[in-house]
């Protein structure tokens, strides 16, 4: 492996691992999954909902412990967790002085060390790491068919809801004095949150999917005034990030995980240093227009 | 389709809002207030902060159920009138994301999400009412600007332009004037008077007094109930207005208490 770095062809590079089966495995559902976590972090990094995002993901854990202990799909577990953690922080909030943020870091917390405390306690082939880390080099079958059904249910909900969605990130007031129930889509954005989390888990593991739900969102926002165009740019960033990362990874034999997101964060540095009209190094200066 | 002409009549009743009590938990926000507006009048509501304008704007927008009496928007109940896109909130430039990627346009389309399927896929139509109302705030050359783009008395103009576009009879604005140059308060008071003469009738929250005296008229006194309604001139006493401020007179004839220009 080392050797084809001395002599580096770019032709070889991007289709040598093809010849592998978990390879074109790993690929095909690093991009769907980064596909589906970058049009979504659009609606993350508008609404604020980073630490929110990070919160659910964080929350999913004891779920994923429970559901493979009891033989279930692990999405059925983490999407009950994630959804129960934001239930459980948007009851806490309501019914006691203590602040969002505060609420949202106890909640995650405490689910995130109960999912420890199961996966050390209960008897099962769970691996720790793979969990924590991801692993989409060694992803089942059943793992992927799992994960591309979750990439579609929220694909289809996104796409379907996209409007009612930006309006109620932008303007929630007016969403609601025209008659859309904001309630409703408040849920169903947590709740593909959930989902998107638990598919993020699959490539990049539970630490770092906030980074899948955030980071894309962020770049393309630095690059356009259009939500549109916001959207397209943030699932292109996410889509190469996690096709470059998945091949870094397989060349030079680092971790895939901390690869992709790796490559995410360095899109997102260049977008802040070059970025036509918000890179701190404007190259294009034409300022006001 | 055109629900804010009335039907001829001179006289129909915009808003009719009839001994209103809501409270939040136990705590009273507004009770016994009641109020007739009629269509094609611009009205002022006046009161402290706390005094229960925001609650009375939530009622007639249908945020907050009413404990005890009713309100009518247009003889019909705030639900309906919710399905009938009646009532149009224009926010205060300080509760908007300024920075979020949305262009002028797209703003003043979200006006016309209420009558679009559930896909919001623009019409021929809603395109049209987009141009019309862009067209009467005198925006349309600035209709592909990002909202972050533009000066504040701009972006006030491009959400009344969302309210002209989403053909609603009921404007509520919150402090319309506050952080407005005098240029944009003049475009904005002619606006307003367009809008009477559509018979739309406007409904303008606000502390400072000397916008009342010069745009609207009728006027509501308001603190945790309705003091007094009627034509601004009849209403604007020295002795209602101490009432309505609780102790501190304003000076009715220079104007406001917090004349922020």
């Amino acid at each position: 492996m080392s050797s084809s770095f001395i002599s580096f062809d770019p032709f070889s590079f991007l289709i040598d691992p093809l010849s592998h089966d978990f390879m074109r495995r790993a690929l095909m559902i690093s991009s769907c999954v980064g596909a589906v976590c970058g049009l979504l972090s659009c609606y993350m990094t508008l609404k604020g909902w980073a630490l929110m995002g990070d919160a659910v993901s964080h929350a999913v854990m004891p779920g994923v412990v429970v559901a493979y202990a009891l033989g279930l799909p692990f999405s059925l577990g983490a999407f009950v967790f994630g959804v129960g953690s934001v239930a459980l922080i948007g009851y806490v909030k309501q019914k006691s002085r203590v602040k969002e943020d505060t609420v949202i870091g106890l909640v995650f917390t405490g689910f995130f060390a109960l999912g420890l405390v199961l996966v050390s306690k209960i008897k099962s082939n769970i691996d720790l790491m793979h969990i924590l880390f991801g692993s989409p080099l060694g992803i089942s079958d059943s793992d992927v068919k799992q994960t591309l059904l979750i990439c579609l249910i929220v694909v289809a909900v996104l796409i379907t809801f996209r409007r009612d969605f930006m309006l109620y990130c932008f303007d929630p007031t007016h969403a609601r004095s025209i008659g859309i129930n904001t309630g409703v889509l408040h849920y169903l954005l947590l709740s593909i949150l959930s989902l998107a989390a638990v598919a993020g888990l699959q490539t990049v593991g539970i630490i770092l999917v906030v980074a899948m739900l955030i980071t894309p969102g962020a770049t393309a926002y630095l690059l356009t005034d259009r939500f549109d165009r916001m959207t397209i740019l943030a699932v292109i960033s996410s889509v190469i990030s996690s096709l470059l990362g998945v091949y870094i990874s397989y060349w030079s034999d680092i971790e895939t995980g901390g690869s992709i997101v790796l490559v995410q964060t360095t899109l997102f540095l260049l977008a802040f240093l070059f970025a036509p009209r918000y890179g701190i190094l404007k190259i294009n200066n034409s300022s006001n227009n | 389709m055109d629900l804010y002409r009335n039907n001829g009549e001179p006289d129909f009743l915009r808003i009719e809002a009839e001994e209103l009590c809501v409270d939040y938990n136990g705590t009273v926000a507004l009770y016994d207030a009641s109020l007739k507006l009629k269509s094609g009048c611009i009205c002022g509501l006046v009161g402290m902060n706390g005094a229960g304008k925001t609650t009375f704007f939530k009622a007639l927008m249908g945020f907050v159920r009413p404990s005890r009496g009713k309100i009518l928007i247009n003889g019909r109940s705030v639900p309906e009138s919710q399905r009938d896109q009646a009532v149009a909130y224009v926010p205060q430039n300080e509760g908007i994301d300024c920075s979020f990627p949305v262009s002028v346009w797209d703003v003043v389309m979200m006006g016309r999400y209420g009558s679009m399927n559930f896909l919001r896929v623009p019409r021929e139509s809603d395109k049209r009412a987009v141009v019309d109302a862009l067209e009467r705030v005198e925006l349309l050359d600035l209709r592909k600007r990002p909202i972050g783009a533009l000066s504040g008395g701009q972006r006030k103009r491009a959400f009344l332009a969302r309210a002209i576009a989403q053909r609603a009879s009921v404007l509520l604005l919150d402090e319309p004037f506050s952080g407005v140059d005098i240029r944009t308060e003049k475009l904005m008071s002619e606006l307003f008077l367009q809008l009477r003469q559509d018979g739309r009738s406007i409904l303008i929250s606000t502390h400072d007094l000397s916008h009342v005296r010069d745009f609207c008229d009728v006027v509501v006194l308001i603190n945790k109930t309705v003091l007094a309604y009627g034509n601004t001139s009849e209403v604007f006493t020295s002795e209602n207005l101490s009432m309505t401020f609780g102790g501190m007179t304003p000076d009715p004839i220079s104007g406001s208490i917090s004349s922020e220009d």
